[in-house]
């Protein structure tokens, strides 16, 4: 299958190797990958924050990079730019009143995946450690991002795809499905609550004894290894796609210089 | 009759009284975060009711059709309003109800308060209701010298308390136990000074209190949770039977409603009389359902009276994005399982409806120029378990992302010197609508390492971005993009490629 990366823009920018995870993880599975140059950022930040001009050629320069190559299907590893992608694209175009961009949208937002979707729904894996050769010898936990828990119902894939890498121990997060505080520009508009919403999730977190908190959002992982860090936790935070690139030949590391913390008791 | 309902006013007139705040929520919540008391009883209520009403949602194998059937009844009904309350208006009165239409908060309080002072009376029992709430009667009222007594246990202790409701459904969730008994010492007249906070002893003292009013009351004021076209009958739904007393008990009974309660049948009762107990309270059945038809001659009140309120209303059914906002049957789900409302509680949303049905309710209502009513659909990290929860299926999450959008364009229209967050949407705007130009900014990503520190941390920024680092490290950027480092791999096989050749 020849896949499109979405790599999105905050994983492009200060989380590239959680893309390049991806990659390997799509390649090893025989899947021929692209990288559409002109692809920068879903717009998510710009329509949820509700500047909506701002956010037309954001959407319209997303639609025309995902229209500019053949491929089977588009992949993003992060629920909450693929809910953008696909929800919030012909919403924005409507109310822009530019029914052609709406239609195009739909096109291009019916074949994007989030990470685990595809890899579960579409590729058929099923069990990580023996088709992907996943292994991550360290107990962690996981946090649902709410855009792919509620707006996708990505359900238990990204935590069962987990629980399948080899070696691993995955602990359950109490209160799993609150949410973290993060809702991006919430976390600058109303930081008071922001933290005090990511304080009581980095306590849940921290009282699961795991060395990592995985997800499927970038952001979403930012903000929680962000507040960890602050407090000086062992814990750190770590994208689900680079624990399931992670193998016995070539185990991810984990102490790279864009990690938040000092990575964990590894 | 004091009017005929003339279809959709041309230009729509929004809502005022308690709907307005006036601190924007982001100063509200901050303070009242600093409660411990008020958040740690109510994440305890919270998620007491959240546990219970998954249980009970549960049960019941065709709960998302139910959701389906509730949603569509009322997006029928608002698709229809000016014709079901016609038939409404005739059937009601055809019973003998006298009905009242009043435009806003203030049109509302007056028709109340004459109609209170034709019965010659300076004293009425109130049913928990919030549309009075909405429209500021209690503090009308009492500037016109008539004292209005709330019966339901949590709005009295609100009322004794000299305080403000912080929920919609338990209006003193706030309030634990032992604060409950200080206010009735305090407050309840011939109270047992022996009082203790047990709540056996609590609902007795108050039900002493309670039956001298209903019995001496000639004047009762309610709300309702649903009015039928087709019979032109009101229905309550309650759980101490507080208000079935004051519905039958006085001779003059005056409903306050808001013109979006109607539904167009009795048979759709079926349907919302699932709905409601369950995501409110996590009940079966609510125990205590009264609905009532005109006048009878010789049994219940011989004075009917209904005001049907717009305050808004007409104008939030005129946004094409907002309007299902109208669906809401006040369960008070959403705020119940809101993470935001459990940590501000409801007071820091400054108006009658708090939480996130609030959030795009009040702002629909007022208009979004309105003060700091503007602040309100930011109040959300638009985590979505508000949708989730709602039984009629209300898209919160898209309604806030709409009025946020309404609201930076009336910003726009006035032309204000642009924020610092207009600056950074225009700057990010250039960046994000071609890789090409993010391509160059990350260009830039080295740089960033100036900012961080040895243990290659951001630890402080500057300006609107402040508040993030008050609680959050940011990660040194890395040195090279995804992008180039993709680029780079694939020229390499491209050379590579060529040179083989
Ligand atoms: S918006 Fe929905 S969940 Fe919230 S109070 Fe209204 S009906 Fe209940």
């Amino acid at each position: 299958m020849k896949i499109a990366l979405f790599a999105t823009c905050i994983v492009d920018a200060m989380y590239p190797q959680t893309a390049r995870a991806t990659v390997k993880i799509l390649e090893r599975l025989g899947h021929e990958v692209i990288f559409p140059s002109g692809q920068a950022c879903c717009g998510q930040m710009h329509i949820n924050s509700g500047y909506m001009d701002e956010a037309l050629p954001v959407v319209a320069n997303h639609v025309q990079a995902f229209e500019a190559d053949a491929y089977d299907v588009a992949v993003a590893p992060s629920g909450s730019c693929v809910a953008s992608v696909k929800h919030q694209h012909p919403i924005l175009a409507e109310r822009c009143g530019d029914a052609a961009l709406k239609a195009r949208a739909e096109a291009v937002g019916a074949k994007t995946y989030e990470l685990s979707q595809l890899l579960v729904d579409v590729l058929g894996v099923t069990n990580a450690g023996e088709q992907l050769g996943s292994h991550f010898p360290h107990k962690v936990t996981y946090h649902p991002s709410c855009h792919g828990m509620r707006s996708l119902n990505l359900g238990d894939r990204q935590l069962d795809l987990l629980k399948s890498v080899g070696g691993i121990e995955v602990a359950d997060l109490p209160e799993a499905d609150q949410c973290c505080g993060f809702g991006g520009t919430f976390s600058m508009k109303n930081a008071d609550v922001s933290s005090a919403m990511l304080e009581d999730k980095a306590k849940n977190i921290e009282s699961t004894g795991a060395s990592l908190c995985s997800g499927g959002d970038a952001s979403c992982l930012m903000h929680i290894g962000g507040g960890l860090s602050r407090t000086k936790s062992n814990t750190t935070t770590l994208h689900f796609a680079e624990i399931l690139a992670s193998t016995m030949a070539e185990p991810v590391s984990v102490t790279g210089e864009v990690f938040v913390g000092k990575g964990g008791k590894r | 009759m004091s009017g005929v309902f003339m279809g959709m006013p041309s230009l729509p007139v929004f809502g005022d009284g308690n709907l307005h705040i006036d601190e924007p929520f982001p100063a509200a919540a901050h303070r009242e975060l600093g409660n411990t008391q008020m958040r740690a009883n109510l994440r305890h209520a919270t998620h007491t009711i959240r546990d219970k009403r998954i249980k009970v949602v549960g049960e019941l194998p065709d709960w998302e059709e139910l959701r389906d059937a509730g949603a569509a009844t009322k997006n029928q009904v608002m698709a229809n309003l000016p014709a079901l309350l016609e038939e409404f208006e005739k059937n009601f009165t055809a019973r003998g109800g006298i009905i009242h239409w009043a435009r806003d908060a203030d049109e509302a309080n007056r028709i109340v308060s004459d109609l209170i002072k034709e019965q010659d009376t300076t004293e009425v029992v109130k049913v928990k209701s919030m549309a009075t709430q909405e429209i500021g009667l209690n503090e009308y009222l009492e500037e016109q010298g008539i004292s209005a007594f709330e019966t339901d246990l949590a709005e009295l202790i609100v009322q004794l308390g000299h305080d403000k409701p912080s929920h919609i459904l338990v209006p003193a969730i706030h309030k634990n136990r032992t604060e409950v008994r200080d206010i009735f010492l305090a407050e309840m007249p011939n109270v047992d000074p022996n009082l203790t906070d047990e709540p056996r002893l609590l609902a007795m003292a108050a039900r002493e209190h309670l039956r001298r009013k209903f019995l001496s009351a000639k004047v009762a004021v309610s709300g309702a949770n649903f009015a039928l076209a087709d019979s032109g009958t009101l229905a309550v739904v309650e759980s101490e039977g507080n208000g079935r007393m004051c519905l039958t008990l006085p001779e003059t009974l005056i409903t306050v409603m808001g013109i979006e309660k109607l539904l167009p049948a009795k048979e759709d009762l079926e349907v919302f009389m699932q709905l409601l107990p369950r995501s409110s309270t996590g009940e079966r059945m609510n125990p205590y359902t009264s609905l009532w038809t005109g006048v009878t001659e010789g049994d219940g009140p011989q004075n009917v009276h209904l005001v049907m309120l717009d305050n808004g209303r007409t104008a939030a059914l005129a946004d094409k994005y907002g309007r299902t906002a109208l669906n809401c049957i006040r369960c008070s789900a959403c705020m119940n399982v809101c993470p935001v409302y459990e940590r501000t509680g409801g007071h820091a949303y400054g108006s009658t409806y708090p939480g996130p049905i609030g959030a795009i309710l009040s702002p629909l209502l007022t208009g979004i120029k309105s003060e700091e009513n503007s602040s309100l659909p930011y109040a959300s990290s638009l985590c979505g378990a508000c949708f989730d929860a709602c039984p009629v299926k209300i898209n919160i999450p898209e309604i806030l992302v709409h009025l946020r959008g309404e609201d930076v364009d009336s910003r726009r229209g006035e032309k204000k010197l642009p924020s610092q967050m207009d600056l950074m949407m225009k700057g990010a705007q250039w960046a994000f609508s071609s890789g090409k130009n993010l391509g160059l900014l990350e260009k830039g990503l080295p740089l960033g390492k100036l900012a961080a520190g040895q243990d290659k941390k951001i630890k402080r920024l500057p300006g609107i971005a402040a508040g993030w680092t008050q609680s959050r490290d940011i990660p040194a950027p890395p040195s090279q993009s995804f992008r180039d480092w993709w680029k780079k791999e694939h020229q390499s096989e491209a050379t590579t490629m060529k040179q083989e050749k």
